[in-house]
């Protein structure tokens, strides 16, 4: 089903017509309202009225994580705060938490994109949705939520943990559709088994999946143990939140972007340069629509490519590929994304560790593992083994805090872990190898 | 009165306490007490040596975190009770054992145990109080 058939089938010129309109407006109204953007134009001689075409979107200044980190928390916020009635935030100790504000319009739009993106996974108001995305500062469980409303289907609005409670209002509520991240998705339903529930029993159809990469093997994997359709949602909280793009149930190849609030390019993460269509590169995401913090060009950081061949599901918005990878060092953690640079700075905080650490990711019974190795050195070694311990979980509790994440702390020899010339080695990534 | 005990920092992972062992063999250094602490993820292993700066400096070239700790060997009375009675007029000043464990040789006919205390000096004076013999360092290494 298409929710908004008139826009999603738009033909091609018509929908770049209404991205050229609020592509303009757009530009007139950051530079008029965010001083970051405002410096950026005046620094390059730009002025709002030099974009005439969409091409000249390549004219603009790219926008990065750092950009925002930098003003942090509300300096790239284009309204005054009384028009602000959403607020969330990506983890990270303070500074370096991203924060993103929402003024009525653009929770409105939000909830009917997600709205539309569920649609296009199949869902309807018939449906009963189990959400199981974190409710809170992260965009995931609200996100889901309004768009789940929107729909008028019922949502049961259950969030992250309580897994056995999960498998029993499975089983009890009989949901037909559910939203989380596919790894949790295999570990509810693996503890579903232990309690005697057969996820292929249950009614549960469609499962929308995102927040973190997940392959096709994957995918298959997934549909042939639990009975259900899988597709991948794509979204990121400085953008807006799940419902940027969505793979449709008619064709499950390739994420469709809703053109008409996002224009997209892809390009080389190295030089910058613009990429076309099928090559992957940097997805680069300016927000057409978005009144509390628009984005010009934001580098979004995952890898992709572009597909702009109609689609017979009958949407004429382009598809992305699945997220390839990531052009820097984020990981992502059971959905939580978690960058090397916020667990080193833990650690240097903390009295007494060397510098020297290395993260090993893995996986086991289909959930992520993190685990922080630290060397030990002189001036940390106590005798005593309470201390050592202390400062083991004295670290764990800190990243608990400030990132959302449970890691296993680790002391190591000295010299255990591999020095290198140039950039150090933080990230052993085994979940690759584990497909 | 003081003894020196070398504690080294392992990993818990195969042949960590093997090569310990083989660098101190190969530098002619003779243990003479030992015990290993263990978590899950490392020991601590303490060690009461007969040269304990040429095995400390031997460890370190060869990439080993150590330290030194100041630990107390006590002479106990080798009957029941003997480490007992000691124990009492310890708690009784409220001086906390962190660790202990016994070493080989006898002194006399007396058991001699090494203990870790978290006030070393008030312990000692305590011991000294009550008559309690200790054996100082450098005679103990080569006993």
């Amino acid at each position: 089903m298409i929710l908004d058939v008139d826009l999603e089938t738009l033909p091609r010129e018509d929908l770049e017509a209404l991205q050229l309109r609020r592509l303009k407006a757009l530009v007139a109204r950051v530079y008029e309202n965010v001083p970051f953007y405002r410096k950026s134009f005046d620094e390059k001689g730009l002025k709002p009225e030099d974009i005439q075409t969409l091409a000249d979107v390549k004219l603009l200044p790219f926008t990065t994580k750092q950009d925002l980190r930098d003003h942090y928390p509300f300096g790239m916020f284009a309204v005054s705060r009384e028009n602000i009635v959403r607020i969330h935030s990506s983890s990270g100790t303070t500074g370096k938490a991203t924060v993103v504000g929402y003024t009525r319009r653009d929770i409105r739009n939000w909830g009917r994109l997600m709205g539309r993106c569920l649609a296009a996974a199949g869902l309807t108001s018939q449906d009963l949705l189990h959400n199981a995305y974190g409710y809170g500062l992260f965009t995931g469980g609200l996100g889901a939520h309004y768009g789940a409303e929107e729909l008028g289907a019922t949502v049961i609005p259950v969030s992250g943990g309580g897994t056995r409670r999960q498998a029993m209002l499975l089983r009890d509520f009989g949901a037909t559709a559910i939203c989380c991240t596919p790894s949790y998705c295999l570990h509810l339903a693996e503890v579903a088994q232990e309690m005697g529930i057969d996820f292929k029993s249950l009614p549960l159809r469609v499962g929308v999946f995102g927040a973190e990469p997940w392959s096709d093997s994957m995918r298959k994997e997934m549909e042939s143990k639990l009975g259900i359709m899988a597709l991948d949602i794509y979204g990121l909280s400085e953008i807006m939140g799940p419902g940027v793009a969505i793979e449709c149930a008619k064709a499950q190849n390739g994420l469709h972007i809703m053109e008409d609030h996002f224009l997209v390019e892809i390009i080389d993460p190295q030089t910058g340069e613009n990429l076309p269509a099928g090559e992957i590169g940097e997805l680069v995401i300016t927000t057409l629509t978005k009144e509390a913090i628009p984005l010009l060009r934001y580098r979004t950081r995952d890898l992709t490519s572009l597909n702009p061949a109609p689609c017979r599901c009958g949407r004429t918005f382009a598809r992305m590929k699945r997220v390839q990878g990531r052009s820097d060092d984020m990981l992502i953690i059971r959905g939580v994304n978690v960058f090397p640079q916020q667990i080193e700075s833990i650690i240097l905080e903390t009295e007494g560790l060397s510098p020297h650490y290395q993260l090993i990711v893995t996986r086991e019974n289909n959930l992520d593992n993190l685990e922080v190795q630290v060397e030990v050195d002189e001036s940390l070694f106590s005798d005593a083994i309470k201390n050592l311990q202390r400062l083991e979980s004295k670290v764990q509790k800190n990243i608990k805090e400030f990132l959302g994440v449970t890691a296993r702390v680790k002391l190591v020899e000295p010299r255990s872990i591999q020095r290198s010339e140039g950039k150090a080695k933080r990230i052993v990534d085994m979940r690759n190898q584990q497909a | 009165m003081k003894v020196d005990q070398l504690s080294i920092f392992l990993e818990n992972r195969a042949g960590r306490l093997a090569e310990v062992t083989r660098l101190l063999s190969e530098a002619k250094v003779n243990i003479r007490a030992l015990s290993l602490a263990d978590t899950s993820d490392f020991g601590i292993l303490r060690l009461i040596v007969s040269d304990f700066d040429k095995a400390r400096e031997v460890l370190k070239q060869n990439g080993f975190t150590v330290g030194r700790t100041s630990v107390v060997a006590v002479e106990v009375d080798d009957t029941p009770g003997g480490l007992h009675r000691i124990l009492e007029m310890l708690r009784d000043s409220k001086v906390n054992v962190e660790y202990m464990y016994a070493f080989v040789q006898q002194s006399g006919s007396n058991a001699i145990i090494i203990f870790r205390f978290d006030r070393t000096d008030q312990a000692i004076e305590i011991l000294h109080q009550n008559k309690i013999p200790i054996v100082p360092g450098e005679k103990l290494y080569n006993l």
